[in-house]
Formats: structure tokens, sequence, C-alpha cells
């Protein structure tokens, strides 16, 4: 078995024991994105040369890092020194940012190796990585179809064996959608939980950082790596981070895990829904019990993003102007400048949701809709406290659909938005949630949805061991046949 | 037809503290162009702000001067707008919920009492700066970019430029006395946007308005606000319609000129910063706050004149400024006789740094000179009249008083034998004066002590001078 199809807790075992030097990893690694880019092409930017040149450095390190050796892939909305962030846009581009993101920091003194960064919807709005400046990434169980988005190539490298494990961002449901459609493990931590210092903003009251790996065990180290509070972001949660690895193998035994049953219905592909439904029966067998939870408030979900989300956009966006960095369009005049390096900059989608954030905070509109979609947020939050006060943990499907091919829905973004219905909420709640590979339907993944109380990583994660355990679904590979 | 001008103020003042309002850049002046930047202040993409502490507790402490409420939870706001100097091309200003509101400060102008309202005072970030080159092209600074800025808007209760000018005087004091500004508008630490219109006296209804800036001194407050008052004025009178608009005070034609129109008011879109979190002040902390105030210019001037038995002038000029304040406090408690240090400071000290253009914090004088100066006079060590020239001599070169009288040899002659000598010699050279006061004329003796003075080179004793020339003339 080659290392790179490996799992980060299997390589790391190997490390340790001296079997195995990061290069040998590394070496895999290129071997297998040089054979697979042409194909998936997950990777906006390949870093071959500084992670080879990392693995060197690492022989000598300390083996006891917790990511020592690891090869990991940076979505490309995350800040890095020495390469190139552009978010998936023309008009960062070129742009090479001074500093580290937090997590990047973070995963670099974990004594993981950057092997490259990700391709995305440009500035992470989308569900296919079909609206990236730079090219469509391809699913690598059916290279037809998208991977799902807007953090499709960390979710397809993850799937295709090009690292073990990578860092999205999820605003909507970008790390939950893209891992369900490429059949990989995904998480969106609580809000607050992972430092967004150094991710290059969306929404700024939706956008966290978390991971993707093809196991739980190894969501969970990643995880552990990358939470913490950071004095760089006023929004990140003060605590000290628990143990998540520590905490996977409790089971699920006693858990109440409640179905939203208003997930289940119109637009869920029958064959999501079977499979989805087939997991309830996994819990009940490891000892949890079902309950069955109306949400009717979850409909009102996408409509309140689709203000809030372009709103925070519409000004977090404002910056690109062509003065300081980026692109530029010379013209005679600043404002004609500013006007010309926008609009060949700029992608349609991004455009679209800039007009109409920008309208629902105009005068005489914001109460209408900016304020009346705060309010739905209140109402959604409450929803899940409820929720919460009798369920430890919630599950839905991640996805409505199974991958979808691609160009299928490129110019109809309402079908688009439609991907993220299960997902949003999440979002506009602040909670955790997760997707874990739970089969597949017509040989193409079914992502389960799990949602977290406030900061209930830890039951989360618990809860998505044990499916493994009970279903027998763990590491899926493609090309693998799980039914 | 009589009309009355109504003026609101925006004062923008800029907060002493060491770094930027959401950064750890420096806030220190005169830096090299783009010096005192980083990633968080210019705005760079993945920058989060993260809030100066320091600079909400110097708000609180305008609010509790300026007797505002001070809300338990304010917000951060963006204000979006496109422009070179503006970064992340909204600047984090506050907006529903400023940090202080409802205020008010008693001024006195034209010699009676005003209070002005204050409507809110918030907390905002400052934008960079546009340098404009040889060639025709554009650069931009964003060294200030960051820097925090305090807004403190009153309503609409100011009447004249009188009033207007008492306000920002008295702002300007309490600033400096609470430590939270430099308050110096020729360096741009306090800039003031009055907001004029003018109605016909007893109109309920306000005028339009127009917003003035490029008001750099309390001199071009005066002469700005009273010019567009007249503009106004003649403009109404002629059948002209007043645009809502901000003008320029231009310095060189004392003239103000449109700057943008106004009419089709700009759409900031204001949102609360997603970015940050809301700003908590807790009650028992604005308590902590109040606690540790300082005293300020009103209850010190009121305080001057109980325990120095100071007059009301006197008090009102020396509490005008805390470092002048603490000056005279300083001296007078070295000295016995605070009447004799007001006076001193008011006329020598004063009319050297009107004349020298500095300010009493860069004046190289100590309250320990002045006073040991006051002491050497006392003393009879010199004249009243030398010490005026001693004490110019202190304020160019900032040497003790003791060390310049010595090396001068200028020490009071106080000698009865000297003196008697030089009395004789003047006697014996001025028989004609000598006579007149021998015959009565007492006005003689003016001229004698003179020359006696002019004998010995300005050190000899007057009042003993005036004794020997009185004993000579008259025991004969």
């Amino acid at each position: 078995m080659e290392l790179c199809t490996k799992t980060a807790s299997e390589l790391i075992g190997m490390l340790r024991a001296g079997e195995i030097d990061p290069i040998d990893i590394v070496d895999s690694t290129f071997k297998r994105i040089n054979d697979k880019e042409p194909d998936v092409k997950a990777f906006i930017a390949v870093l071959e040369e500084s992670a080879r040149k990392r693995a060197e450095e690492l022989k000598d390190a300390d083996r006891s890092l917790p990511l020592y050796g690891i090869p990991v892939a940076v979505k490309d909305n995350m800040c890095m020194e020495g390469a190139q962030t552009t978010c998936g846009s023309k008009i960062l581009t070129p742009f090479e940012p001074p500093y580290d993101a937090t997590v990047v920091e973070k995963l670099k003194a974990a004594g993981a190796v950057i092997v490259g960064k990700t391709n995305m919807d440009e500035f992470a709005m989308g569900s296919s990585c079909e609206w990236s400046a730079h090219h469509p990434t391809r699913n690598p169980w059916d290279l037809e179809r998208a991977p799902g988005g807007s953090s499709g190539g960390s979710a397809a490298a993850v799937a295709a064996c090009e690292c073990a494990m990578s860092l999205g961002s999820d605003t909507g449901g970008s790390i939950r959608q893209p891992a369900s459609l490429c059949g990989v493990v995904g998480m969106k931590p609580t809000y607050g939980a992972v430092s967004r210092y150094g991710l290059v903003a969306f929404a700024s009251s939706l956008d966290q950082i978390g991971p993707f790996a093809r196991d739980v065990r190894d969501c969970a180290m990643l995880l552990d790596v990358i939470c913490g509070h950071d004095p760089k972001d006023s929004t990140s949660i003060d605590r000290e981070p628990p143990d998540h690895v520590a905490a996977l193998d409790a089971g699920a035994a006693g858990m109440t895990v409640g179905m939203i049953k208003d997930l289940f219905g119109e637009g869920v592909e029958p064959g999501v829904r079977e499979r989805v439904s087939a997991a309830a029966e996994v819990f009940e067998k490891m000892g949890a019990k079902i309950k069955e939870i109306e949400m009717p408030i979850v409909k009102y979900a996408l409509p309140a993003y689709y203000l809030i989300a372009p709103a925070e956009a519409s000004s977090n966006l404002a910056r690109y102007d062509g003065v300081q960095y980026g692109m530029r369009e010379d013209a005679d005049d600043i404002v004609s400048m500013f006007r010309k390096t926008r609009r060949a900059g700029f992608g349609a989608e991004v455009k679209r949701r800039i007009m109409l954030g920008t309208y629902a905070l105009s005068a005489g509109y914001y109460d209408a809709y900016y304020l009346r979609a705060l309010k739905v947020r209140t109402l959604i939050v409450k929803e899940f406290e409820k929720a919460f006060a009798e369920c430890d943990i919630l599950m839905s499907p991640t996805s409505p659909s199974t991958a979808f091919k691609l160009n299928e829905k490129i110019d109809d973004p309402l079908a688009m938005y439609m991907m993220d219905i299960c997902t949003i909420p999440v979002n506009l709640a602040g909670l955790p949630g997760m997707s874990i590979p739970c089969g597949l339907s017509d040989g193409l993944p079914v992502g389960l949805q799990l949602i977290g109380p406030t900061l209930g990583e830890q039951a989360l994660l618990r809860a998505a061991r044990a499916f493994e355990i009970g279903s027998g679904i763990c590491g899926m590979m493609p090309g693998e046949k799980m039914d | 037809m009589k009309y009355e001008p109504v003026i609101g103020i925006e004062v923008h003042a800029q907060l002493k503290t060491d770094s930027k309002l959401f950064c750890g850049c420096s806030t220190g002046f005169a830096a090299a162009p783009n010096h005192h930047v980083c990633p968080v202040c210019l705005g760079l993409p993945g920058t989060l702000p993260v809030l100066n502490r320091k600079a909400i507790e110097y708000v609180v402490r305008t609010c509790i001067a300026l007797e505002c409420e001070v809300s338990p939870a304010s917000r951060f706001a963006r204000k979006n707008y496109y422009y070179p100097d503006l970064p992340k091309a909204y600047q984090i200003s506050q907006y529903e919920l400023p940090i202080g509101r409802n205020g008010k400060l008693t001024v006195r102008a034209g010699g009676r009492e005003k209070t002005i309202r204050i409507h809110r005072i918030h907390l905002e970030e400052d934008a960079g700066k546009l340098v404009h080159d040889a060639s025709g092209g554009s650069c931009v600074d964003y060294n200030r970019t960051g820097i925090p800025l305090m807004e403190i808007v009153t309503e609409a209760d100011v009447r004249s430029s009188e009033e207007a000018v008492a306000y920002l005087t008295s702002l300007r004091s309490i600033l400096q006395y609470i430590g939270v500004c430099g308050a110096n508008m020729e360096k741009g630490e306090m800039r003031c946007e009055p907001n004029i219109s003018v109605r016909p006296v007893g109109a309920e209804e306000f005028g339009t308005k127009t917003e003035m800036k490029n008001l750099n001194s309390f001199r071009a407050v005066r002469l700005g606000v009273d010019f567009e008052i007249e503009r106004q004025i003649d403009a109404i009178e002629n059948g002209e319609r007043i645009v809502q608009e901000t003008r320029r005070w231009d310095e060189a034609t004392q003239t103000t000129q449109t700057m943008r129109s106004k009419e089709r008011a700009h759409d900031y879109r204001y949102f609360p910063d997603p970015d940050l979190v809301p700003v908590e002040v807790s009650a028992s902390v604005v308590e902590l706050i109040r606690a540790k105030a300082p005293e300020l210019p009103e209850p010190r001037r009121v305080r001057f004149i109980s325990q120095y038995g100071l007059p009301e002038y006197d008090a009102e000029v020396l509490t005008g400024s805390k470092a002048m304040a603490d000056f005279f406090e300083r001296a007078a408690s070295l000295h016995n006789d605070p009447k004799a240090v007001s006076n001193w400071i008011m006329t020598e000290l004063m009319g050297c740094l009107n004349e020298s253009g500095k300010t009493i914090d860069e004046c190289a004088v100590t309250a320990e000179d002045l006073t040991a100066l006051l002491e050497l006079m006392g003393k009879g060590v010199i004249s009243a009249r030398m010490g005026k020239d001693v004490f110019k001599d202190m304020f160019a070169s900032g040497r003790p008083p003791a060390e310049i009288i010595k090396e001068k040899g200028l020490e009071q002659m106080n000698d009865e034998t000297a003196i008697s000598d030089a009395v004789e010699k003047v006697i014996a050279d001025n028989p004609g004066p000598a006579a007149d006061f021998r015959a009565g004329k007492k006005q003689a003796a003016g001229f004698l002590v003179g020359q006696v003075m002019r004998l010995t080179g300005g050190k000899a004793n007057p009042k003993i001078v005036g004794r020997i020339i009185e004993d000579k003339l008259l025991s004969e």
C-alpha cells in the first residue's frame, strides 16, 4: 500500500517507530499528485519545493509533534508567507501575503508539511468549485462530476489521496457539502473555535475554518491542532480547548440523536434519503436513541443566509480596489480605475452577491432585508437550543444530492444555492457540524450530517466514530464498492 | 429681517494612546511614510481588528468629564465608502450604539454662562493620507490609518462664533486635563467641523446647513464661522437658496469655498462590524474610572480663588491650561506669596511664551527656578527691575537665577559706606539739584537717586540710596 493512501494516524505510527522519514511520505505524495492532478485539478498551487525542504528539515525534528511529517493541503483563502493567496479570483492575482494565517502557523508548529493551496469557488462563493477563476476541480469518484464547493479542492485532494488531510472553510456548507460529495470526513467547528486570522473573509459572522480527513480520528487530530483561542481574532472563544482525540472512543450508547425531519423532505434525492435513514439504524444498533425533531424554521435559513452573507461580503470585498495589491486596470481617474479593476477582476457569482449585499444594506432597505434576516437568524438559534434540550446531537443529509455533473448547475444559481439547504442553518446558528460518509448511491458517496450544540465537537466526533465502527464505513476510497 | 445662526459642532480628537485603535502599530508623529504600518492597519486580506482597550478608557473618561451617559454595551459599525486612503474601503466607526450620549458642557461666552448639550461621543479609526507628488501621481501614506479618533458631537445649541470658540477652548482644556488628547489644533490633534445654518429670529425650523472643514486654529474658527453666517444671510437676502454642502475655509482668502455637495446624501451602508464583539463597559468600570478622574478646569478655577486668594481673572487664565495650572501650583507650594507667583507667571512667563511661540511644556524655566528668583528678590539680593532681566535670561538659557546673578555680578549693593561714597560724589557733581532738594523740591530726589544708580551700575539698593540722600541733604 502506498504511503499516500494511509491515514495520518497510520503514518504517525510509522514515523514515530522510525520505519519511514517525512521525505518518504513527500515522495509518495508528490508521485500521487503528479499522477492525479491532470485529472482532478484539486490544487491552485502545488508547493513541492518548499514541501521537500520542509521534509528534510523535519528529519531531525521532534517526532512527537502532533502532525509530524503529515502532508496537509490548505484552501487558497488562507494566507501563507511565501505562496500566493488568490481565493480562486483574478482580482487577487498576484497577491503574496506577508504573514501566516494562525491556522498555518499552527500547522507548521505541529510539524505538518504543507503540500499546496487548493482550488475553490471564487472567494468561497459556490457549491461546485466551478466558480474558480483558475479551473474547475473534478470529483475523484467520477471525473465528469463536481467535487462540491466551495472547498472542493481540499475535499478532492483528500479523496484522491493527494494529501492525508486538508483545511477548508465553511460559510454555508463549504466544508461539509464537498466532504459529502467526495466521500470524506469534513467538519465545521463551532463559530469561534478556530481562529479566522489570515482567512480571507467572505462573510465574517459565518466563516469558520475546519478539517478534512479520510476518517474521524484524523479529523479530530487536525481539529486539535488548529483550534484554540487567538488574541488576533476578537471573535475567537477564550477557553482551554479540549482533547478531541481522547474523546473519540466513548461510543454512542446512551446518546439521543435527533433526526431533523424537515431536512429529509422535498428536494432530497431518494438515494440520499435512504442512506441517511439507514444511518439512523446504525446509531440505534450502537445504543443511541433516535428522536424525530421538527424544525420548520429551517426553510427560512436559505433566504436569511442570502441576505446576511452577501451583505457582509459586499463590505469585505470592497477592499479589492486595485490600490494596494492584486490586480489593477489602469484608467484616467481613480473612480474609473476602481470600476474597471472590479469589473475585470471579479467573476459573475461574486458580482451577483456583492450586488445582493449592497442592496440589502442600502438606506431604506436595511430594516426590511438585513435586519429581518438577523431576526430569522435569532429564531434559528433558539430553535436549535430547543432541539438540544432534548437531543445530544442532530442528524440530517449533508447535501440533498450526490455529486452532480459539471456544468449541470453552473447557469442556475438558485439550483446551486439549494445544494446548501441542509448545511446553512448550522452556520447561522454558529454550531459545529460535520459530514461523514454513510454509503454510496449509484456509486457516488452520500454524506451524513451531524450537528452538535455550541462547542459540542467532542459529542459529534464520538458519535461519528461510533458510526464508523457500527457501519464499517471508514476511509472510503473512489473506486470501492460499498453496497 | 434679523437672523440668528444655529450651529452644531463636531470635534475629532486624536486619542493619546501609544498604539493604534485596532493593531499594535505606533501612533508616533512624523515617522517616514508607511513606517507605522502592519498587515492589520493596511487592511490586508485575512487580517482582523483587535480593539485597544485604552481607547475605550479614554472615551469613558471624556464621557464622565462631559457628563454623558455611558452605554453599557456599544458596538462598532462599518462605514462603507471608496477612497484610496481607506485601505479596507470601510472605516470602523460607531453608528447606532455610541459609547457616550446626552452630555453637556457649560462655557462662559460674552460674560454669561451657556450650556452646550453633547449629542454623542464615539470612537472611530482615522484614514490614511494622500500625498501628491510632483509628477502628478498620488501616493498613500498609511501611518495615520487606524489612529484612534474620538468624535464629540454637540446639539445645535451654539449661537455665535464667540460661543463656538468658548466651547472649543473649554473642550480643549478638558481633554488636556483628563490626559486623553494633546488637543493642539495646529497639529491636527483636535479637528473641528461646525455645521452652520441661519434662520429668522423667532423661527422654529432650522435653515439648510453647511459643514465647514479646514479650521486649524481658534482664530480660523472665529473668522470662518462669522464669514459663513454672513455669507448665508447675504445669500438669503438676495433670494438665493442655501445648498447643503461641505465648505472649506481658505486661510489665504479668508473665505469659505464649496468642497463637495451633500445634496445627494452618500449611503454609507452602516452595519455592525462582525469582526468585533460588542464593547461592554459596566457601571462598576465607569465608577472605577470616575474615581481616578483628575480635577477638571472649572472646579480648579474655583479652588484657586478660594485657596490662593487669586483674582477671578488670574484663576481663569492659569487654569485654562492644565500644564500652566500645574506649574502655578508647584511654584505656589514653594513660595509663601501665591499672588506674586501668579503675577510673575501672568506677566513675565506668559510674555516670554507669547514672544517665543513656545508652550509651557517646552519652557526651560522650572517652578523651582521661578520661586528661587522670587526669594532672591525678597531678600534684596537683586531688585525687582533686575529680576525681570534675570528672568528673560532664565527663559532663554534654562539656567537657575543664582548662577546668572553671580556670573553677571548683578547682586544688589547694600553696603552703606559704599553707597554713601557714591551719594557724596553725586551731590558734589550736581549742586543744582542738591540745592533744589534742600529747598524742599522733593522731586529732585528722583534725579539724584537715578544718578547714584547710574554710578553704581544699577546695583545700589534704591531704598538705601534714597534714605542716605535724605540724611545727607536734610541733616546739613
